[in-house]
């Protein structure tokens, strides 16, 4: 049943109360169900269990999933939150992908590299979210399934001071929960 | 004699000293240092081990010396003379120097002192600050305390010190709260803590286990605003330092962050991003109404309230970029004041209300500024990669921010470590901390009851 790894790798992006568990390999923890099951407490979606068992890939519906088959960034020019080209492309994907699984929620992280002031990236980071968020509603995204959260600067994925980095670090990021 | 008897916190009592020798007189040109002319030649001062009536009360004394002397150096305004070159002992000057003795060594300000400890185990701590070239007393006070109270009275003694020398407050019996940090900066671990504003005393409030930002103190209450993730959910909170216990600020149905105490402690001032939108709000602590205070579709962020409560600065892109503007605390009459070229951010008010302290960003570099309320007189103090997020002291002399150095190619984190800096633009150095640190904010001046 690999959609329990889902939940766990979600929790340890999102939970700050599941770190400690999330600090042991999630991947050789196979009970996640008592670390709270919040989204995924309701029954598994329909997955066609007739078609053939699943062997390799990512579950279908999964962060996996997600990261493998539509990718789950989208990028920002410095100082902006408006959707680029390429970014309003990804998330025409993310639509898709979310109405091909409807029972998926999920929280978008805005980000921003380390040339701002603190408060002010929170702010920013918070805009880039909710800049993809509406346009996923746009699309026709129900606006319940959509959370956004910023971290600002404060979560690079990339941790040079170059500009290399910088671009990477300024995303937002789909997180399935 | 006993001249205002008053109570100091943890039960020390504080006398004046009967003058000894001269007749308290200033001369007419009194030794005085004036603090706002830039780059001033620190003051030759020795600053004596306090001599003790015992072997505890002897050690306290040579502690309590090197705090005080630790302090006024630091300030940049003393040069505190080596010990070797004394040519008097401290159990010779039980009663008065001879001050010939230091016109040797040319020492300008002589700080004497002794230690008793009682029958009961309390100490009784005297000072005395003596003007060399003038052969007299320029201040006595005297303190009963517990020994484990040591430290605190050698800070309040150099404010006593700085404030005879300078006309001005103190700041040494402040402390600092900010954000300790450590590890990569994709996993970067964050945790509030306080230390004395010497960086003694250090101590962890949180654990790490969740990310927190910004703290700020109360002006009036031992407690602390700032940003947690708790629970993954970004919320201003309030931490009383006594009890330890931490209390979300108010229900909002989006992030809460920016949080900053009026000068009266009565409310905190904090954005709500909302769809995307951060708008500033104030909240009563009293009655817990909210209030909102800018409607614009831009980053309205960082306020901060004026001395008198009456005006509040902040920081906004409506026009474009980052900019500072001010407003009154009930959101009318909003202006720009910043027009120079580049970014502005994290605007704080002066105590003396005369200043306002910012960050700059232009060209790749950060700089820590000051300009005057209406936007003039901009200067800028300090250049690095990044500095950022001045607080002042309480009286309004000294800032402090932090300095993040470059990260390197493969990740690991640049330096990220607390400095000080004097608002002339000088006595420029770094606060040692026990890990990287980032975020201060700087105490009230502890009140003596």
């Amino acid at each position: 049943m690999p959609i329990r790894n889902i939940g766990l790798k979600a929790l340890c992006l999102f939970g700050a109360l599941a770190l400690a568990a999330c600090a042991s390999d999630p991947e050789s923890t196979t009970d996640g169900s008592g670390s709270g099951g919040g989204a995924n407490s309701t029954p598994p979606p329909q997955v066609q269990q007739s078609a053939k068992p699943v062997q390799e890939g990512p579950a279908p519906g999964s962060q996996e999933d997600l990261d493998l088959n539509v990718g789950s960034l989208v990028f920002f020019d410095y100082d902006q939150s408006e959707l680029t080209p390429e970014g309003q492309e990804t998330v025409k994907r993310w639509a898709q992908w979310l109405n091909q699984y409807p029972s998926v929620t999920v929280s978008i992280e805005g980000h921003c590299d380390e040339r701002g002031t603190r408060e002010y990236n929170l702010g920013l980071g918070e805009r880039r979210a909710s800049s993809a968020r509406s346009f996923l509603v746009a699309l026709g995204v129900d606006e319940s399934r959509l959370g956004t959260i910023s971290y600002g600067k404060e979560r690079p994925v990339c941790g040079g001071s170059n500009e290399a980095c910088w671009s990477q670090n300024r995303r937002g990021q789909l997180l399935v929960n | 004699m006993m001249g205002i008897p008053m109570r100091l916190g943890l039960g020390a009592l504080v006398f004046a000293l009967l003058l000894v020798g001269g007749t308290g007189t200033p001369r007419a040109q009194g030794l005085q240092i004036t603090v706002t002319s830039g780059n001033v030649d620190p003051l030759p001062m020795a600053v004596t081990d306090f001599h003790g009536s015992n072997e505890t009360a002897g050690q306290v004394g040579r502690d309590m010396s090197r705090v005080i002397s630790d302090n006024l150096e630091r300030s940049g305004l003393f040069d505190a003379l080596d010990r070797k070159a004394f040519l008097e002992k401290p159990e010779d000057m039980l009663v008065q120097p001879n001050f010939a003795q230091w016109r040797v060594i040319n020492a300008q300000a002589l700080v004497t002192g002794k230690v008793q400890q009682k029958s009961d185990g309390q100490l009784r701590v005297e000072f005395r600050l003596w003007d060399v070239f003038a052969s007299e007393q320029m201040e006595g006070i005297g303190y009963e305390t517990t020994p484990a109270n040591w430290r605190r009275i050698a800070h309040i003694i150099s404010d006593a010190i700085y404030k005879r020398l300078t006309g001005e407050e103190g700041y040494f019996d402040t402390r600092i709260v900010y954000v300790a940090e450590k590890g990569p900066p994709d996993r970067r671990e964050k945790r509030l803590a306080i230390m004395d504003q010497d960086g003694d005393n250090n101590r962890f409030l949180t654990d790490g286990s969740y990310l927190v930002l910004t703290p700020r103190f109360s002006p009036s209450r031992q407690e602390i605003t700032y940003l947690s993730y708790y629970r993954n959910k970004p919320r201003v909170y309030i931490y009383n330092i006594d009890t330890g216990r931490q209390e979300v600020l108010g229900d909002f149905p989006g992030m809460t962050y920016a949080p900053r105490f009026s000068p009266e402690g009565d409310r905190v001032i904090m954005s709500l991003a909302q769809s995307g939108n951060s708008e500033i709000y104030s909240m009563d602590l009293r009655t817990r109404v909210i209030r909102r205070l800018t409607r614009n579709p831009a980053i309205d962020t960082s306020p901060c309230y004026s001395p008198d409560s009456k005006r509040i600065v902040f920081n906004s892109d409506r026009g474009g970029t980052q900019q500072l503007y001010v407003m009154n605390a009930d959101g009318s009459d909003q202006r720009r004041i910043s027009f120079g070229k580049g970014r502005y951010a994290t605007p704080v008010w002066s105590p003396r209300g005369d200043l306002i302290a910012f960050t700059k960003f232009r060209k790749g570099k950060f700089h820590i500024g000051v300009m005057h309320p209406d936007g003039s007189g901009e200067r800028l103090l300090t250049t690095s990669f990044l500095d950022e997020a001045p607080t002042w002291s309480p009286n309004g002399r000294v800032l402090m921010y932090f300095r993040q150095e470059r990260s390197k190619s493969d990740g690991v984190a640049g330096r990220v470590r607390l400095r000080s800096i004097d608002l002339t633009g000088y006595n420029e150095r770094e606060i040692i901390t026990p890990t990287d640190a980032s975020d201060p904010a700087w105490s009230p001046l502890a009140p003596l009851n």
